[in-house]
This record gives structure tokens, C-alpha cells and sequence, in this order.
């Protein structure tokens, strides 16, 4: 919390200040509905910081987040699966014929342990794909397709194998946590807080890691990846080390996440929602991180509201963005709002100063 | 030995398949470095294209006349699917190079769209084509060993195309325009070549070859809004492994991720076999990072 109040500006600063205090205040004002959704687009947000870390800074495009949150919310529901069963086998379990609980399932009784899983396996599996791919200089489009290969993969994998997974339902029907109903008002509130207290402390890291030597190097290994080398840097292993990091926030989005929805599914970690994601960080502006977070609340939201009203036009509407984001905003809202804040200074300062537009970072 | 047959033919339709879907993507990965997500959308738009000529040979021809919709079909597919491909070439397109992976974010956003219209023009349910009589049934080699006409059908289609596409490249005088700004668009143009009017031309060709894939695989299964996003990452796969800018980089992709799944599918699960076949893609990448057959380069960055 300190760390982030030290950066910027005072007028920043106290502009920080109030946005938390609001964010402290919301259950105090919102429904239980809206929190739990706000609580939702929160945990979002988190997996879209981590995105903003290796696209942004790192300018490695992956497509395949959507894995590593399905990982982490799979973690999650396997364990409130296993509470929620006790003693008997889950039920899908049994449906697809299995007798006894598969050894992998077992390290998921205990709270802690899944918790480390579900930060640890994908940040893992980040660190292997990262590993295999940057240090053979496999970069830029063939990684993207790499990425979007492993979700495909993976989700036909996880519905394949529906007695270990679920299938495509998914590992559903628990609803409590230690006791607490996952959807009383209490739980809802005290997950809101946890969500808001993760994705600050989420932001925080991310803001002093690109403050740092580190984020400078992986700036650097973005702008011209063979000048860095040549100047004595391993670029693969600060990529890698970003991804896997980037990984490990998806994870820990996709637990939250699982908390407050109460279900985890293949179609929420496939090529599409996958996709989606990128479109958050693209919208609130890559390389900023507070446009990941900006991008990921105003883009579910706008989901939220759209796809009620109209369902068919959801898909127009996000197709649209892409292709307009791209085209025209290519820093995002972010990258409009510093441009129209130096549009008013230069104005403020001389009318007759010739302002020249930002250019757009080519990746 | 019966089974083992069978599965080779399998394979080999498979990668035929696939071949023909990577075939577009190669031209315009490969030449203008554009990553085309709404290559799909263009596959969808050529299956859509059979199925529309399809009922108007139903309701306007002959009924004796029907057995030929399928041939008609083939150029409309490619035409249809070209005119939109170069449409979206001088819309979109255009503005992106040099950033692959925007036309990337991009074009996916024209597959969504594209994806919603087919919805609302066609309706959500997949919609059947029902193959001409002449492609039903099979040859028999021997007893337990039956060949699907349509397969070979598919087969010899992808030869042609394959055939087409390597006179066009290398035999006219156009596909070498195509070649020397694949090679050095800067220089090309300064020889006097319209660098815009290959791009446009190249989209257009790559485009139609996914309408002819959409047409094809019509005589596989029921089409739908969706079809081609279940081929694309395979598709793109096999890009990848073959290397970009050569032809024959683009076929051995195919047969190995064709010929591999069958095998790995046979011996394990179908998800088990595609986590395989993932597994040898990156583990091949480490031993040879370009691809099967690249291009030779001296560029650094």
C-alpha cells in the first residue's frame, strides 16, 4: 500500500488514495449482486496485470493465459470438491466409473497444498513452455501460435478425460468454504475484500518489478532483443522468468474466480476466453498495467450489460473493439487519456506549438 | 496389416486436410507476415458458398443436373472467398504490416464478426450439404480395406491445388513478383514492382485457396458458423513446424502432424495423441527453431 502511494505525483497520490478508500467503501453501497460481480471483474483484473507484465513490458503475446487460469480455478474447485464430497468419491467420479480417487487428486484435501498448487503449476508450466521456446529464440508470432496451441491442447485434454476432470461440465456443486456458504452476504463481502487485497498487492509487485533493473532489461529485450544480448544480457531467462510470473497471477485469478462463481469449466479457459483477455490489456492500454486493470473492469462489465440486453451483438461488439483498438488505439484508453492530457497542456502553455502525435510502439 | 493400411490412408487424408487449410495460411504468413486468425471465417465463408449453390441447383436445375453442383461450386467457393479475402487485404490489411501480431488481434475481430453475420444470415445449426451420388461408396482394395471416394476425392483436390499453386509461384512470371517481395520487399519495389498490387493479389490467392478448403470440407460433416476454428491452430501448427516461405516446408508439416496424430491416436487417446503431437512440435523447435525447410536469411532482427 505504501509502495503504491510513493509513486507518482502528490496529485496522483491522493487520486490513489480515493480510489481505494471507494473501493474499501463499495459494500457499504452496492448490492450483494453487483459486489460479487465487481468481486468478479477484480479477480479478472489480476490475470490481466500479469498479462500487461509479458505483452507490455516483455512484448510476448500469449494467447494461452487462459490455461493458467484454468489451472489455478481447477486447483481451487478440486478442492471444494473434495470438501464438499467428504468422504465419498465426487460424483462425476463415480458416473464415469472410477472406484477410487486418482493419486494426483489426493495432495488437493488439504487447503494449503492446493492453494501452492494452484499458483505453482502454472506458473510450472509457464516456466517450461517459456524455457523450451525463448532460449531457441522462438519469439513473436511463433510463440503466439505456440501459446494457442497449449489451450487447444489442454482443453481437449481436460475434456477428454472427463473421469480425472469432469468433462465439459466441468468440477461443479460445492458451495461452502471452511463452512461458510460460498454466496451469504458475509462470504461475499470478506471475498471482495481478499480479491481487492490480492489485486492491489498484485499491482504493487508488478509496479516495483518494471520499476526495476529487471523490468528495464525485459523493456529493453522488447525493443531490440539482439542488442540487449549483445550487451552481455540473457533476454530467454528474464522472458521466461516474466511468463512464469505472469503464469502464477492467472492462477491465482482463476482461484478467486472459482470462489466467486462456484464453478470451473474447459470453456472458460479455451481459445476465446483466451483471446478475450488479451483484448482487456489491449483496451485499457498494454504497458501501463493500470490500463490492464482499467481494460479487464470495463470490459466485463460492458459483457455483463451487452450480453443481457443482446446476446447476439456481444460478439459484433468485441470483434469491433478488436479491429478499432488495433487501428486506432493502439496504447489503449490509457494511451488517449495521456494524449488528451498533453493535448491541454501544450494548449495551455502556447497555442501555437505544434503537437506531435505519440507514436504507437511497433511490436 | 489391413489395419495398418487403413490408418496410413487416414493419416494421409488428414494431412490433406490439413495441407489444403495451411496451404492459404503459408501464402500469407509466409509472404506478407500477416498472422490471418479470420482464415477460418474465409474456410466458413467457402463451405457456405457450396451450400448456397447447392440449393440453387435444388431449386433451379434440373434434377439430373444436381450431381454436378459440386463442381460448380469449387471456382465460386474460390471466387467468393478471394473477393472477401482482398476486400478485407485493402480495408484492413493494408494498415498492419510489419505488425504481426496486431493483424493478428485484428483479424480475429473480422472472424468474430464474420462468425456473428454467417449466425444471423444461415442461423446457428450447423446446416448439411449432401454430397453428389457420385462421390458415395468406396474402393475396395480387399476385404477388410474400403477407400472413401470422398477421401481420395480430397486427396487428388489438394494434389491440384498443390500442383497449381507450385506452377503459379515458380512457372509464371507473377509468382515470381510474389517470390521477390517475399524476399526483399524493399529491393522489389525498387525494381518497379507494385508491392501493394502483389499483396492485394497474394490475400486474394491465399483466401480463395480456404474457400476451396471450406468447399472441401463440406463432404466430411455438417457445416456451421464455427467450422473453421476447429481446424485453425492445427493449421497454423503446421506452419510453424514446416517454416515459412517454401511449399514443400508447408507438405511435410501436414504429413507430420497428419501422419503423427493418426499414429499417436491409434496407440493412446485422441486427447492423449494431441498432447503428444504438441510434445515432438516443441521438442522438433528445439532442434531446429525455423521450421523444417526456412528460408535463408541474414537478417538479425
Amino acid at each position: 500500500m505504501s509502495a503504491l502511494l510513493k509513486t507518482g505525483s502528490l496529485k496522483m497520490r491522493i487520486i490513489w488514495a480515493v480510489v481505494l478508500i471507494m473501493m474499501c467503501l463499495a459494500p457499504l453501497i452496492s448490492t450483494e449482486f453487483r459486489l460479487s460481480l465487481l468481486a468478479k471483474f477484480l479477480a479478472l483484473a489480476i490475470l490481466a496485470i500479469g498479462l500487461d507484465l509479458i505483452w507490455g513490458y516483455g512484448g510476448v503475446l500469449s494467447l494461452g493465459h487462459g490455461v493458467f487460469f484454468g489451472l489455478g480455478g481447477y486447483a481451487m474447485a478440486m478442492y471444494l470438491k473434495l470438501q464438499a464430497s467428504g468422504t465419498t468419491l465426487p460424483d462425476f467420479m463415480g458416473w464415469s466409473g472410477l472406484s477410487g480417487l486418482p493419486w494426483f487428486w489426493e495432495p488437493f484435501r488439504s487447503f494449503p497444498v492446493a492453494l501452492l498448487l494452484g499458483i505453482a503449476l502454472p506458473a510450472l508450466l509457464a516456466f517450461a513452455l517459456g524455457w523450451f521456446t525463448f532460449r531457441n529464440r522462438i519469439t513473436g508470432v511463433y510463440f503466439t501460435i505456440l501459446t494457442q496451441a497449449l489451450v487447444l491442447i489442454t482443453v481437449t485434454l481436460f475434456v477428454g478425460k472427463q473421469e480425472w476432470t469432469g468433462g465439459t461440465n466441468g468440477i461443479t456443486g460445492y458451495n461452502s468454504i471452511f463452512g461458510f456458504t460460498l454466496h451469504s452476504a458475509g462470504t461475499t463481502i470478506v471475498l471482495y475484500y481478499i480479491t481487492l487485497a490480492v489485486l492491489v498487492i498484485a499491482y504493487v509487485l508488478c509496479r516495483r518489478m518494471v520499476n526495476s533493473r529487471f523490468g528495464q532489461v525485459l523493456e529493453a529485450a522488447r525493443d531490440g532483443e539482439n542488442r540487449v544480448r549483445f550487451l552481455g544480457y540473457d533476454p530467454a531467462g528474464y522472458k521466461t522468468l516474466a511468463f512464469a510470473f505472469s503464469g502464477a497471477l492467472a492462477g491465482i485469478a482463476g482461484m478467486l474466480f472459482v470462489l466467486q462463481v462456484g464453478i470451473i469449466s474447459p470453456s472458460m479457459m479455451g481459445i476465446v476466453p483466451s483471446i478475450e483477455m488479451v483484448l482487456w490489456v489491449a483496451l485499457g492500454g498494454r504497458g501501463t498495467l493500470i490500463g490492464a486493470v482499467i481494460g479487464a473492469v470495463v470490459l466485463n462489465a460492458a459483457k455483463t450489460g451487452i450480453s443481457e440486453a443482446y446476446p447476439e451483438g456481444w460478439l459484433f461488439v468485441i470483434g469491433g473493439l478488436f479491429v478499432t483498438v488495433v487501428l486506432f488505439m493502439p496504447n489503449g484508453i490509457v494511451g488517449v487519456y495521456r494524449h488528451v492530457v498533453r493535448l491541454l497542456k501544450r494548449r495551455g502553455e502556447s497555442a501555437h506549438v505544434q503537437v506531435t502525435r505519440e507514436k504507437p510502439k511497433v511490436y | 496389416m489391413d489395419m495398418f493400411v487403413l490408418q496410413m490412408f487416414n493419416g494421409l487424408s488428414i494431412s490433406s486436410i490439413l495441407l489444403l487449410i495451411a496451404l492459404g495460411l503459408a501464402v500469407t504468413f509466409g509472404l506478407m507476415n500477416v498472422i490471418n486468425m479470420a482464415h477460418g471465417e474465409l474456410i466458413m465463408i467457402g463451405a457456405y458458398a457450396t451450400y448456397v449453390t447447392q440449393n440453387l441447383f435444388m431449386s433451379y436445375a434440373p434434377a439430373a443436373w444436381f450431381g454436378a453442383y459440386f463442381v460448380v461450386a469449387l471456382p465460386i467457393a474460390f471466387i467468393v472467398a478471394a473477393l472477401i479475402g482482398w476486400l478485407l487485404e485493402v480495408v484492413l490489411i493494408r494498415h498492419l504490416y510489419g505488425r504481426p501480431l496486431d493483424s493478428l488481434l485484428a483479424t480475429w475481430g473480422v472472424g468474430m464478426m464474420l462468425q456473428q453475420l454467417a449466425r444471423t444470415i444461415f442461423g446457428a445449426p450447423n446446416v448439411g450439404v449432401s454430397s453428389p451420388a457420385w462421390l458415395n461408396g468406396g474402393l475396395a482394395i480387399s476385404d477388410g480395406i474400403i477407400f472413401p471416394y470422398k477421401r481420395i476425392f480430397i486427396i487428388a483436390l489438394v494434389a491440384v491445388v498443390l500442383l497449381c499453386m507450385y506452377l503459379y509461384i515458380y512457372r509464371t512470371s507473377s509468382g515470381r513478383r510474389m517470390r521477390a517481395v517475399m524476399q526483399n520487399r524493399s529491393m522489389a519495389g525498387c525494381l518497379g514492382i507494385s508491392t501493394r498490387r502483389v499483396d492485394g493479389m497474394t490475400f486474394a490467392i491465399g483466401s480463395g485457396i480456404a474457400g476451396i478448403a471450406g468447399c472441401a470440407l463440406t463432404l466430411i460433416g455438417p457445416i456451421g458458423p464455427s467450422l473453421g476454428t476447429y481446424y485453425i491452430v492445427d493449421a497454423f501448427m503446421v506452419v510453424v513446424l514446416g517454416g515459412v516461405g517454401k511449399l514443400v516446408g508447408t507438405v511435410c508439416g501436414a504429413l507430420g502432424i497428419g501422419m503423427f496424430n493418426t499414429l499417436f491416436e491409434t496407440y493412446t487417446s485422441a486427447s492423449i495423441g494431441k498432447v503428444l503431437v504438441f510434445v515432438c512440435i516443441v521438442a522438433f523447435l528445439q532442434w531446429k527453431p525455423r521450421g523444417l525447410v526456412a528460408m535463408r536469411t541474414r537478417s538479425l532482427d
